[in-house]
């Protein structure tokens, strides 16, 4: 790009700026409920400037030279708020592509005349623009991805609660497919538990857990051998007809580890366990009166 | 050289460990434990960790031929107090330390190893009863 088209640009500034604004409030993507109209005025004139000054540059034609990186910055920020806003790739792709598209018709005009330069300056206009949008739908997926990865993690902290169910019983319902990254999390916020309340038994109820393969199995095994180690006792329980036929066939043995079908019967196992006996009380007035309840 | 003191307890020996435990002063324990319990009798050994941060195999293999030898020995080895971390570093090691009974403290192993003596003293009631 040579500079009399740059200077021809930077004399456009606010029609290309008018234009652009134009184009994108026209164009069906622009989502005004996530975002102003005044804020992205501003954002689109800041980004501009910065775009202008790198073509008057002496290294415009070099969408990598240190003219740029400013403009990378911005877009960098732009792309990644817009990911965090949820803007889809397409919306923000087309903000670096409506201003492509309103700089090809500013160089239309200033070279009516004389179609070789223009050609060449399209062209390298193109260039420098296409790179720009390469880094927009980079940086978007980066953006997108730090997004799910804060979920993951979200997710795998959210699923692994340890339930104080009576003095001295814990309960850990587990929910969802096991790996070993999820296992070191359920295993360590059970030990630290069992550390805290002095639990001497610990129940893992797996009856949310879709599969058991050798590998989940072995991750069981491990978590209650480490709270053996601690001096608490573990139960399974939750062990579907399915998982029981699974751990058959697999030749998985929990021989010694005690398993139960429900939770309830885990329960009762702790219970004795602990020499707890749980009875009805004696009824004294009517059934369902709301003085049985201690109200 | 250092040591770790070995305390008598009515039938029970009581041993609690307050630092970090390396090779050599794994093997004195070992050796002072076994000749203490040959000494007094002892029916039951109780080992505190809850102040060891660090283990490694040896440290594990330790735990469990002191289980072992006490057993022989007519003794029953309770250790107690162990950190979680230290309970995964065992289990990734792959020591379960089996013949080893565990309490989460000092007070519930005692009550462990007084429940085991009461199991041994029906047990050999039952024995006299029957020669009777």
């Amino acid at each position: 790009m040579n500079k009399e088209s740059a200077a021809a640009l930077k004399g456009k500034k606010k029609q290309i700026l008018d234009t652009w604004m134009s184009n994108q409030t026209k164009d069906a993507a622009l989502r005004d409920d996530l975002m102003s109209v005044a804020e992205l005025q501003q954002q689109s004139e800041e980004f501009l400037n910065s775009l202008l000054k790198a073509f008057a540059s002496s290294q415009a034609e070099n969408p990598d030279s240190a003219g740029y990186e400013p403009i990378h910055d911005i877009l960098s920020e732009i792309s990644i708020s817009r990911a965090r806003q949820g803007f889809s790739p397409r919306e923000t792709s087309a903000y670096i592509l409506s201003l492509k598209e309103v700089l090809s018709q500013m160089l239309e005009e200033r070279y009516k005349e004389d179609t070789t330069v223009l050609y060449r300056e399209i062209i390298s206009m193109n260039k420098i623009m296409d790179s720009l949008s390469l880094v927009t739908t980079e940086t978007y997926i980066k953006g997108r991805e730090e997004v799910i990865l804060r979920q993951t993690s979200e997710m795998s902290e959210i699923s692994t609660p340890v339930i104080r169910v009576w003095e001295g019983i814990l309960a850990l319902p587990i929910i969802g497919t096991l790996d070993s990254a999820r296992t070191q999390v359920v295993m360590e916020a059970l030990l630290e538990e069992i550390v805290a309340t002095g639990s001497r038994i610990a129940i893992l109820d797996i009856s949310g857990v879709p599969t058991v393969d050798s590998l989940v199995a072995q991750h069981l095994i491990k978590t209650v051998s480490a709270a053996r180690l601690m001096g608490a006792e573990c139960i399974i329980s939750g062990i579907r007809a399915e998982i029981a036929q699974t751990i058959v066939h697999l030749g998985i043995d929990l021989t010694n580890i005690y398993t139960k079908a429900t939770l309830a019967s885990a329960l009762k196992m702790s219970f004795s366990m602990l020499n707890i006996q749980v009875s009805k009380a004696a009824q004294n007035g009517q059934i369902g009166s709301k003085q049985n309840f201690g109200f | 050289m250092e040591r770790i003191p070995i305390l008598k307890m009515g039938p029970f020996l009581l041993v609690t460990i307050q630092v970090d435990l390396y090779d050599r002063l794994a093997l004195t324990l070992e050796n002072d434990l076994i000749n203490m319990v040959s000494k007094t009798e002892a029916k039951g050994v109780l080992i505190d960790i809850s102040a060891v941060s660090i283990v490694d195999s040896f440290m594990g293999r330790i735990l469990g031929n002191i289980a072992s030898m006490s057993k022989i020995m007519d003794a029953a080895t309770v250790v107690v107090g162990m950190q979680p971390a230290v309970a995964i570093t065992l289990v990734e090691l792959g020591l379960t330390l089996a013949g080893v009974h565990t309490a989460l403290d000092v007070e519930q192993g005692m009550e462990l190893l007084r429940n085991k003596i009461g199991q041994i003293d029906t047990d050999e009631e039952g024995l006299y009863d029957s020669f009777i």
